[in-house]
């Protein structure tokens, strides 16, 4: 059988696994770190336990050939980190380590992550009790000692309603060194939850993986499941999908710029975004009775229809709505002391976004052209989306004008969509799932880029399952961010980068 | 002498928490909301009371002298201040230093008793309402200064008395103007309001004042908030005076001629907040050396 060192493919093809080499640890490395300097990005890392051993496999993705491609080795105990050489992989090593017991041998920063007990009978490789389910946060942070060093700790129960995570600043005075983010305090183990599956209870695991994306998580995990079926989605039910993205996009964005406002004291457009994003929230409960999109996006398909005199109403409280969210995004623009705020805040570098392997909106703050919609699109709807939003200073200014171009963007591809809405059906039966099979689907979701991984086994069930929000690459970007920076800076930095606690905890 | 005494505290004790009650109402019709009613603060401060205190193992007495302390200041301050046209109930030469480091010292106390907790937000906080305050400092000194010499007396109640009222025609109207902004930026320094500090936020990290009194609860924080709205309508006093300095005679007229000018100023004080955003912690300081130098400016012009 021929088999491939590094298997080449499209998005929403699923690869048979009988296809692709196994490398030795060498190899895989050596490619590896071929692919990532010939300019890939490493969407997936992950392993999937075999025998008494673990296969680890990485997915890159060539954004400018759309092509992704798939390397995979087996390990066993202990190996080589990556990290030194290939630091975007620096999470996904410490993941491993935590679900298998593995210990990649001189990584800079082995931490858990997520503070449960490892998904095999494997010694925890930081020594922590057998049996017992460890506690959230307890670990060696990281210290800065000295005269006039002191130490500054936020959370997990914090002053708004949001969700839990701690940060530890190591302050000079008002200056900040270091922030080290400690997260894992909403584990669900969502991933397990769907080995052997897809059952009737895993997309609606999939709508609350991240709340706030429910559109964006739930597209991917249906995508995912079509690749695998090979089920060629109505491009009605796409053209659906993409509307409902778009208006999800909008909701948050509108938020985010409002919640931004509201960080500075720029009261005027704090209040009119927060009302706005519920009106966009509600333009999404028209299509599906959800504001959050629950219920719409079904593998396959699309759970609900637009009715068809639906359309003309929807556009002109669209229209609408794009003069009040122009009103109120232009007023927060044009204020000298709000601008004043947002410049040159939360610096990142581009170089450090790239060694970080950032995504979304963080990314195209600091000049990476990273845009699934641009890059990977999935099904027939690969012409509609061509000018990805780029700004260059990677302040908080640059990540708030990515929102508000994004934003006016939106409201341009949502009266394509609707006005070019395809006929036919909207969903159809999803048969078995591929055996022996790997796919990858991907989604920009409005925070970034959304993935989801199955490996299926040799009954066509899903033996691993693997999810990686935007926010898991991005919670490092922020902690950068705050290096050097003001501490009374952190909240309008974390606004600007605003990422979700259980998108990482899954 | 006791009757105007009392008639000043019972002018305080009543309309301090008003005129925040209007900020809240200007800022709301600003962002398109209908906002709490007007005498919220009234209510707010009736909740605090009725509640139970709950205290750290870790403080002692320093912890409740804040408050005590924070509400008793205002009350003597205001005694030697003139209420619009109402004369000060006490007046003695020199009293300007008192009344300015009369607040110097319930700083210290509000200061003392956030680092009492031991919380290093606290301790934050506390460093930075004490870095600005004492960057404030200097504006006010300067300012009344300027009215001192204006005045020839060193006692606030020749100062704010009725000669001001001349003073804007006899050429020094160019000094009260650079000293009106420069008190007004003292004003908003001193009561932790937008463009220097957010008194709604929720942020501990980015917040001033009210950091340091994050661990109060129930009456110690209704005695810190009561205060807080008496140092913001004394403070006030003297900008509504400097601004409307009429002097009608009848005493009926003179209190409806200040409370009106106390209201306006709090709409002043809301639109500021509504059209402002916060700024940077590090440009607060360079802004209030800039209002010292204005009022350094202010006295030139006066002494020239």
């Amino acid at each position: 059988m021929n088999r491939s060192k590094i298997y080449r493919f499209r998005h929403g093809l699923a690869v048979p696994l009988a296809e692709l080499a196994l490398l030795d640890f060498t190899q895989f490395r050596e490619t590896l770190l071929d692919e990532v300097a010939s300019g890939a990005r490493v969407v997936a890392y992950f392993g999937l336990p075999v025998d008494r051993e673990v296969e680890l496999y990485s997915i890159f993705a060539h954004d400018w050939t759309s092509e992704l491609a798939l390397i995979r080795t087996r390990v066993c105990g202990s190996f080589p980190s990556l990290t030194p050489e290939c630091p975007q992989l620096h999470l996904f090593e410490r993941e491993l380590a935590e679900q298998f017991g593995l210990r990649p041998e001189g990584h800079p920063w082995l931490k858990p992550v997520r503070f449960h007990r490892a998904w095999i009978d494997a010694a925890d490789i930081w020594g922590r009790p057998a049996g017992e389910q460890p506690i959230p946060g307890d670990m060696e942070f990281y210290r800065v000692e000295g005269e006039e060093v002191h130490e500054v700790a936020v959370g997990p129960v914090h002053a708004g309603v949001i969700e839990p995570g701690h940060f530890r600043f190591q302050c000079h005075g008002e200056q900040v060194m270091h922030l080290e983010i400690s997260l894992g305090y909403q584990h669900r183990g969502i991933e397990q939850l769907l080995t052997g599956g897809p059952h009737p209870s895993s997309v609606y695991q999939m709508e609350a993986a991240a709340g706030d994306t429910t559109v964006g998580h739930t597209t991917v995990y249906a995508q995912l499941l079509e690749s695998l079926a090979n089920c060629k989605v109505p491009l009605r039910a796409q053209a659906l999908r993409a509307i409902a993205l778009e208006l999800e996009r909008l909701a948050n964005h509108v938020g985010d710029i409002g919640a931004l406002a509201g960080d500075v004291g720029f009261l005027p457009t704090a209040s009119f975004c927060g009302r706005l994003r519920g009106d966009y929230l509600n333009l999404t409960a028209e299509l599906c009775g959800s504001r959050f999109g629950r219920g719409l996006i079904r593998p396959g398909g699309v759970g609900f229809d637009l009715d068809g005199t639906l359309p003309l109403p929807f556009l002109e409280r669209l229209k609408q709505l794009e003069e009040n969210t122009r009103g109120a995004i232009e007023l927060c623009f044009d204020s000298p002391s709000v601008l004043g705020r947002f410049e040159g805040t939360g610096l990142v570098k581009a170089d450090a976004a790239e060694a970080l392997g950032l995504v979304g909106v963080a990314a195209r703050a600091c000049g990476l052209v990273r845009d699934v919609r641009l890059h990977h699109p999935f099904g027939g709807l690969c012409d509609r989306f061509d000018t990805p939003i780029i700004e260059f200073d990677g302040d908080v200014f640059a990540r708030s004008n990515v929102r508000r171009r994004e934003i006016y963007a939106s409201f341009e591809l949502l009266h394509q969509l609707f006005k070019n809405l395809p006929e036919g059906e909207i969903r159809l039966p999803l048969g078995p799932l591929a055996a022996e099979s790997l796919a990858v689907s991907l989604s920009e979701g409005w925070r970034g880029e959304v993935v989801h991984t199955a490996i299926t086994d040799a009954q066509g069930r899903i033996a691993r399952y693997k999810i990686i929000d935007p926010s898991f690459h991005n919670w490092s970007g922020l902690a950068l961010s705050l290096r050097g920076g003001q501490i009374s800076d952190f909240p309008l930095c974390n606004k600007s980068f605003n990422l979700s606690y259980c998108g990482v905890d899954l | 002498m006791i009757g105007r005494i009392t008639l000043q505290l019972a002018l305080l004790l009543i309309f301090a928490p008003l005129p925040l009650g209007v900020i809240n109402k200007t800022k709301a019709l600003f962002a398109g909301r209908v906002g709490p009613p007007l005498l919220q603060p009234y209510y707010d401060l009736a909740r605090l009371w009725r509640k139970g205190f709950v205290i750290s193992r870790t403080t002692t007495w320093v912890f409740l002298a804040g408050p005590v302390v924070g509400l008793v200041v205002p009350l003597l301050a205001a005694l030697l201040l003139p209420f619009g046209g109402l004369t000060a109930p006490i007046s003695f030469t020199g009293d300007l230093i008192l009344f300015v480091y009369l607040f110097g010292l319930s700083r210290f106390f509000t200061a003392a008793a956030a680092l009492d907790t031991g919380s290093s937000f606290e301790g934050m906080g506390a460093a930075r309402e004490v870095t600005f305050s004492c960057l404030a400092e200097p504006t006010l000194l300067f300012s009344l200064l300027v009215l001192a010499s204006g005045a020839k007396s060193l006692n606030l109640g020749a100062l704010f008395g009725p000669q001001l009222a001349g003073q804007w025609q006899n050429g020094n109207s160019a000094s009260l103007g650079l000293i009106f902004v420069a008190l007004f930026v003292v004003l908003l320094v001193e009561n932790s309001r937008i463009p220097f500090d957010d008194p709604n936020t929720h942020l501990e990290l980015t917040m001033v004042h009210e950091v340091m009194v994050l661990d109060h609860s129930g009456p110690a924080l209704g005695m810190i908030l009561y205060g807080a709205a008496m140092k913001l309508m004394v403070l006030s006093a003297m900008l509504v005076r400097i601004a409307v300095p009429a002097q009608t005679g009848s005493l009926l007229f003179d209190l409806l001629i200040f409370l009106a000018g106390l209201l306006m100023l709090a709409v002043l004080i809301g639109i500021v907040e509504s059209t402002m955003a916060r700024l940077q912690l590090p440009r607060i300081p360079q802004v209030l050396v800039g209002t010292t130098l204005l009022s350094i400016f202010a006295l030139i012009l006066v002494l020239r």
